[in-house]
């Protein structure tokens, strides 16, 4: 039955990315609705995220390196399905070693000794392993508290959450496996702990968008449009586009 | 006498602006330079936020390309637009880019660079790779430096690439979406960067 679903919705969004696959990728859903939302968001980062994030950036480097390791380390979780996926057995063989070396050695994760040893521990989602098979992003939108995403990335959300996320099956679903349990409050506080830890770490660089964009959900779009560009090729290189000013 | 002094005075000045902007023609030495003095005088106590606003525009002014990187972040409606209207426009895309550029440059000052390695991409472009050093503050960051190299005698910048994230891409997208909103009516998004200008 789980299986079913499963397949009924891989064939829905395969049905909705090939609709946009050949539409530009900066394609708006409802750009007026994602404008509102965008406020919203930025009302909620005023009143809560950015004064937490700068309280946080107060505390000492250790515990906020500490934390953004716990946070990566169980993000590993859902990197090593997705590294299946795209056929990366390397990047795969990585990410687990990394995972039970930081949850043991590295006690539960604050520590990060499977770096020192070489282990890549890059972070993979549904999105990413959709688009590194060619499937377009589909229009643009943004969601309240969780911010930009696009048809392909909001949809390999849901599935890694229901799916190839272990960490999201034993909190956000209480399911036990192998005896490990949890509750949807252990979700959200590691993911507010994650988002808390991107904020305090982006400080500079979101003050610096807001002062000096003149549309600044245009701005935040295209950067989030090259960011996850980029995680799917891997690459921190930027499109070459400037070749058309020179003929 | 006094003429002569003032002369002197006047000849110093220009010659040490005139240094100030003068880099070397390898586009990874070129940055190098660029990036050391600016965070030098950036860092340097002595010297009032007016010169170093100054000093950020003369340095700008001299070493990135403004004039290609306003066209470029306009996108094609640069094919079709008038003279008039693109000169008004490019007058007022270079006072705001000089406006940004200061705030963004005040941001990271107080931040150590270090130079990686050069990228030949073309005979045009050359990418020179860098990065922020990690502080308590922020990890580090990684920063690409599009230099357009078809003069070899006299490199410019043509974008900043931070951790991928290319600013002039940012700027040409932001400005699209103004565009695109107001049925390609540049005089709107002139209007906008004035009205970023003035605040």
């Amino acid at each position: 039955m789980e299986f079913k679903k499963l397949h009924l919705i891989i064939c829905s969004i395969f049905l909705i990315c090939s609709v946009n696959a050949n539409a530009q990728t900066d394609k708006e859903c409802f750009e007026k609705v994602s404008r509102g939302v965008f406020k919203f968001n930025q009302g909620f980062d005023n009143a809560i995220l950015e004064p937490i994030a700068r309280g946080y950036n107060k505390l000492p480097e250790k515990i906020r390196k500490g934390t953004n390791n716990f946070t990566s380390n169980i993000a590993t979780l859902l990197s090593i399905p997705n590294h299946l996926l795209q056929g990366e057995v390397r990047l795969a063989g990585h990410a687990t070693g990394s995972f039970l070396i930081n949850t043991t050695v590295g006690v539960l994760g604050i520590g990060n000794p499977a770096a020192l040893m070489g282990l890549e521990n890059q972070s993979e989602d549904l999105g990413q392993t959709l688009g590194a098979y060619g499937v377009g992003s589909g229009c643009y939108f943004v969601l309240p508290f969780l911010g930009p995403t696009t048809v392909r990335d909001s949809v390999g959300m849901i599935i890694d959450n229901n799916y190839l996320d272990p960490f999201a099956k034993v909190t956000w679903h209480e399911k036990e496996i192998k005896s490990i349990s949890g509750t949807k409050i252990d979700y959200v506080g590691v993911k507010a702990a994650s988002a808390v830890n991107f904020r305090g770490d982006n400080m500079n660089n979101f003050e610096s968008l807001e002062k000096n964009s003149i549309d600044l959900y245009a701005a935040t779009k295209s950067l989030y449009l090259q960011n996850r560009q980029n995680k799917i090729n891997n690459s921190s290189e930027s499109e070459d586009d400037w070749g058309n000013l020179d003929k | 006498m006094k003429k002569l002094s003032l002369l002197l005075v006047s000849f110093i000045f220009v010659l040490k602006i005139a240094y100030a902007s003068t880099y070397d023609s390898d586009p990874e030495i070129f940055i190098k330079e660029l990036v050391t003095d600016a965070i030098n005088k950036l860092s340097d106590k002595n010297i009032s936020e007016e010169e170093k606003k100054n000093f950020i525009e003369n340095v700008a002014v001299e070493n990135v390309d403004i004039n290609a990187l306003g066209l470029y972040t306009l996108g094609e409606l640069r094919k079709s637009t008038d003279k008039n209207s693109l000169e008004n426009y490019q007058l007022a895309f270079k006072k705001y880019f000089l406006k940004s550029l200061t705030s963004r440059l005040t941001d990271y000052s107080s931040n150590k660079f270090e130079i990686m390695n050069a990228e030949k991409k073309s005979s045009n472009y050359t990418i020179v790779k860098s990065k922020i050093i990690a502080s308590d503050k922020q990890p580090e960051i990684k920063i690409d430096w599009r230099v357009y190299t078809k003069n070899p005698d006299k490199p410019l910048i043509r974008d900043l690439i931070v951790e991928g994230l290319s600013l002039a891409r940012t700027q040409k997208e932001e400005f699209s979406s103004i565009l695109n909103s107001n049925n390609n009516d540049i005089n709107i998004l002139i209007a906008k960067l004035e009205e970023f200008i003035n605040d």
